[in-house]
């Protein structure tokens, strides 16, 4: 028996918001986080009752992602005049404007990776599914990009630094 | 979340990554208009605090579909409407705010009785006749459990009237609880009988 989609947007919402945020910025991850679920609250009927919740809103949040930079690239030129819309930028979590930075400058490849691996927690067999490669090139682009976000931001930012 | 590392520097930096409750208060209020505006919102859904205890109400795109009290387990009621209805199930209140307004006007009792869209698709037959009867009941008026049987044209089934009453999917505002046994004493009722009994006083003193 199906659960409601309230408990499912309950267990989830943080993580895929985490994710797209790790995939496209905070500025973005709004737009792909409501894409997301509103795909999903769409197709919810006639998911599999025995599929993987998470692995699937994972999928879709990659599509989505990947839907947003597309139509940003067609729409270049206008990206400067977008009017203003609410984000989650402003909430009093701790923002880290170093940690985005480090984050971005990842190739769009490792940065998939380790959202889908490190902070949905997905099994590298379900990353190279979602990226469409190999195993082993999941888990390469996953630990190359932890590697990097390593000595790029956390190295910087821990106590015993300077 | 599920932690697939052990490095407790990679789980200090993806804690950075959440957003606060207004945040995903925001994208959640987000979703809900997203969805009402692309009809597949089936079933919304809030809780209002009534001098009985949480109610919780449960609307379609018809109407108001369930009312339930604390008692029956808020949980249990959605996941039943997802199995019944459809899973496609949000806190939406939006879409409840007639339906609370109207109850909270009971209770205040400035209001003595409802007018409102309701989904009567969580019942049929025997079970429907008697709930579609039970408005006609006026406010801080009862029946008997054989009078409604002899109104819908069943006398002999009372029984049946009291288990129509008791799965009653909208109690409060259908009147299931102005339903009582020919002797006067309560019978039964899906909230318990101090509800029933705080219901029939309250509108007894109005």
């Amino acid at each position: 028996m199906k659960q409601p989609f309230e408990e499912v947007v309950g267990e989830h919402a943080q993580t895929v918001l985490r994710v797209c945020r790790v995939v496209l910025g905070v500025h973005d991850a709004d737009d792909a986080w409501s894409e997301t679920f509103l795909a999903a609250l769409h197709a919810y009927p006639e998911l599999a009752a025995d599929a993987n919740v998470e692995a699937w809103l994972v999928t879709i949040a990659h599509r989505k992602a990947i839907d947003i930079v597309r139509s940003q690239k067609r729409h270049a030129l206008s990206m400067d005049e977008l009017p203003e819309r609410a984000t989650s930028i402003g909430d009093p979590a701790p923002f880290d404007q170093e940690l985005w930075d480090a984050v971005k400058e990842l190739p769009s490849k490792q940065r998939q990776a380790v959202a889908y691996h490190y902070v949905a927690g997905l099994p590298y067999l379900d990353v190279a599914e979602i990226l469409g490669g190999t195993t082993e090139a999941a888990r390469r682009a996953a630990s190359d990009g932890i590697k990097a976000l390593r000595t790029t931001y956390l190295n910087t930012n821990s106590k015993g630094a300077h | 979340m599920k932690n697939t590392t052990d490095e407790p520097d990679v789980a200090a930096l993806l804690a950075v990554l959440s957003a606060g409750p207004e945040a995903m208060d925001g994208l959640h209020r987000r979703l809900e208009e997203a969805a009402t505006r692309e009809g597949i919102l089936d079933v919304a859904y809030t809780t209002v605090d009534t001098p009985v205890g949480s109610l919780l109400l449960a609307a379609t795109e018809k109407g108001l579909v369930r009312v339930a009290f604390a008692s029956e387990g808020h949980d249990q009621v959605l996941g039943v409407l997802a199995s019944k209805l459809s899973p496609r199930i949000l806190r939406a209140p939006r879409r409840l705010d007639e339906a609370a307004r109207e109850i909270d006007q009971y209770f205040a009792r400035s209001r003595t009785n409802f007018d409102l869209r309701l989904d009567l698709s969580l019942s049929s037959g025997f079970r429907l006749l008697v709930q579609r009867h039970l408005p006609d009941i006026a406010y801080g008026r009862t029946e008997s459990y054989a009078q409604v049987a002899r109104f819908v044209g069943s006398p002999q089934a009372v029984r049946a009237v009291g288990s129509a009453c008791a799965a009653n999917p909208l109690p409060v505002v259908v009147p299931c609880h102005r339903v009582l046994r020919s002797d006067g004493s309560l019978g039964g009722y899906v909230g318990g009988l101090a509800t029933k009994a705080a219901l029939l006083t309250m509108e007894a003193a109005t």
